[in-house]
């Protein structure tokens, strides 16, 4: 199971900033080990957020995204006690899922 | 090219690779939906080329806007977890450990160490006491752990423990004893080692951090001889180096100061490795500590 | 430190005391030093070419080590710099220049003599100058531990480094990439030549990049 991500998540003036620190090691299947073998590809390929339950936010990423992603976006509305939920899968198939409350 | 020990390769290879990386944070940070952050991240201006401000501006206002959101608060939850948590031959967390300030007490310790320590009749400093506690509470094999690569397997707990334990102190101000004669012997120890130059460079320490306002191609050297100021040089260990994604405590910055320094090895928590410790923190007296901290 | 101030009394008072005062100096500078050797000999270990006896100083190292950054006294940085001149060998076929492009490549390599470095001879090694210094002004990546390079065969007249006249400044320079020491005692640039790191093709490639009228550096 995944390391798992730091969520922060803070409302005001009618709009909700979601800051997301996720831990993956995004490996681009371009490096070689020390013994000059390739390292495999392994990075997330997707991404959504949810805010109370309706997804807001769907992203399909690639291996030019950074090891230990860091991801923010803002959202319409949203309040605090609202649920915020990010989710992700990676190419080998793993997945993972954290929740926060906005504040 | 491996990527473990970024070295000095030329601005054309290094830079550019780092580079990448850090502009997926920065576009992805602008508040725009991430999808397409590949495409626009390349179309963007490189840092490294402007010249309408200095390269250390540029750094340090890249750094500002990643300050919150540090990839070390990852090691920094998973040291907290580690802790606490009921581990090794003897099923035992660490929260009895004593870290200089009693034992279980964290808050504090991270600034007052390298320290003496009575159970073991030595100065010890943050890494090499984690060792003594997880052999003496958990029944790990301490020298199997010193043995092991940075990186790979109980020495990523280290770093994650070191990160949260730092953590912990953030905003304190570095007050490393000298109440002790031992203490203060491994600070005349640490200031001879500092000096010394040797090796088929003849470099020392002092070489690079001898001296106000230099630097290696554009990282700027901090002067350790006397305190460099609020999180500056050993105020700012350990931190999450960018360029390799990787939490690094003050042994491993030490040990690859040594490499470039074309030494031989460093035994982790070895004696020169804490002595060091102890001149540069006491050196160091009264800055604020920033640590975990973001590094290129 | 309370035995030196006993010491110190006793010095001005008679001459006998005079002895056992020396004797308490010399122990306390040994004792440090036991200290300093114990603690380098168990805390380092040989990895890959990076070998345990690389720590041993010579009397340049041990020298300037021992001053903390003071400056030696003029008699010693004389001799230290004599002793190091001893070192220092000419090109074997005369020629001083080699290749700028070359040069260029070598100033801006940072590797070798590391014990991530799988050979320690100096084909395998760069010059790690740009670390350093200044050289070609397109570099805006370079270091501030040595002076600036940049235009350095034009500032020092050499518009033919063919010339007689420009021979004193070839074998200086030379002399210079060569062992450093032999002309600043406690110089922080290493000794290239001395010490092995590179051969003589590369250091005529390194005199091409600083004295080459047609090199970056010069225009």
């Amino acid at each position: 199971m995944a390391d798992p991500m730091k969520i922060r998540a803070q409302a005001a003036d009618g709009k909700t900033t979601v800051r997301v620190l996720m831990a993956h090691e995004m490996e681009t299947g371009q490096r070689k080990d020390p013994a000059g073998k390739i390292i495999p590809a392994w990075y997330i390929q997707q991404v959504s957020a949810q805010l109370n339950g309706a997804i807001v936010l769907t992203a399909q990423w690639g291996p030019s995204i950074s090891k230990n992603p860091f991801l923010q976006f803002t959202v319409r509305g949203g309040k605090a006690g609202d649920r915020v939920a990010i989710s992700w899968i990676d190419n080998s198939g793993e997945r993972r899922s954290d929740e926060a409350t906005v504040s | 090219m491996k990527r473990q020990y970024p070295d000095w390769q030329g601005p054309r290879n290094r830079p550019l690779e780092a580079v990448r990386r850090h502009l997926t944070r920065v576009f992805a940070r602008a508040g725009v939906f991430a999808a397409g952050v590949g495409l626009l991240a390349a179309g963007m201006a490189s840092p490294c080329c402007a010249q309408s401000k200095s390269p250390a501006d540029s750094i340090a206002e890249y750094r500002k806007m990643l300050a919150d959101d540090n990839p070390a608060e990852l090691f920094e939850a998973k040291g907290e977890e580690l802790w606490k948590k009921a581990r090794g031959p003897k099923n035992i967390s660490l929260e009895a450990c004593d870290l200089g300030k009693g034992p279980g007490q964290v808050a504090g310790a991270f600034v007052s160490l390298p320290r003496y320590f009575a159970d073991t009749g030595r100065v010890q400093d943050l890494e090499s006491r984690l060792l003594t506690c997880m052999q003496v509470l958990q029944g790990f094999d301490a020298e199997q752990i010193a043995a092991t690569p940075f990186g790979k397997a109980e020495q990523v707990s280290l770093a994650s423990l070191v990160a949260w334990i730092a953590a912990q102190s953030r905003g304190l101000h570095f007050d490393v004893p000298q109440g002790r004669t031992e203490e203060r012997r491994m600070y005349e120890l640490g200031k001879q080692i500092f000096f010394y130059r040797a090796g088929p460079y003849d470099f020392a320490c002092a070489t690079c951090h001898g001296d106000d306002g230099k630097r290696i191609r554009l990282q700027e050297l901090p002067r350790l001889t006397a305190n460099p100021g609020d999180g500056v040089g050993f105020a700012a260990w350990p931190a999450y180096r960018l360029s390799t994604g990787e939490l690094w405590g003050m042994q491993r910055r030490i040990n690859d100061c040594f490499r470039q320094q074309r030494f031989p090895y460093p035994g982790f928590g070895s004696e020169v490795t804490i002595a060091l410790g102890v001149y540069m923190g006491v050196n160091a007296r009264g800055a604020e500590s920033i640590a975990p901290a973001l590094k290129r | 430190m309370h035995n030196r101030m006993i010491c110190s009394a006793a010095f001005l008072l008679t001459v006998g005391l005079m002895t056992s005062c020396a004797n308490q100096a010399t122990k306390g500078d040994a004792d440090i030093r036991s200290n300093l050797d114990g603690a380098m000999r168990t805390s380092f270990r040989t990895e890959g070419i990076a070998r345990v006896e690389r720590l041993q100083q010579d009397a340049t190292n041990a020298a300037c080590s021992k001053a903390q950054g003071a400056p030696l006294a003029e008699e010693v940085s004389r001799s230290i710099e004599a002793d190091n001149l001893k070192s220092v060998r000419m090109p074997s076929d005369g020629r001083f220049l080699g290749n700028w492009k070359e040069g260029e490549r070598l100033a801006q390599n940072g590797r070798g003599m590391t014990w991530t470095d799988s050979s320690d001879q100096p084909n395998a090694n760069g010059g790690n100058c740009y670390n350093c210094h200044q050289l070609d002004k397109a570099e805006v990546s370079y270091g501030t531990l040595g002076p600036s390079l940049y235009g350095y065969g034009r500032l020092h007249g050499v518009t033919d480094p063919t010339d007689p006249g420009a021979r004193a400044v070839l074998e200086n320079t030379w002399t210079k990439l060569y062992n450093a020491k032999a002309l600043n005692a406690c110089s922080g640039m290493p000794r290239f030549g001395q010490a092995g790191i590179l051969d003589e093709s590369q250091l005529k490639d390194l005199m091409a990049l600083l004295l080459d009228p047609s090199s970056p550096v010069n225009q």
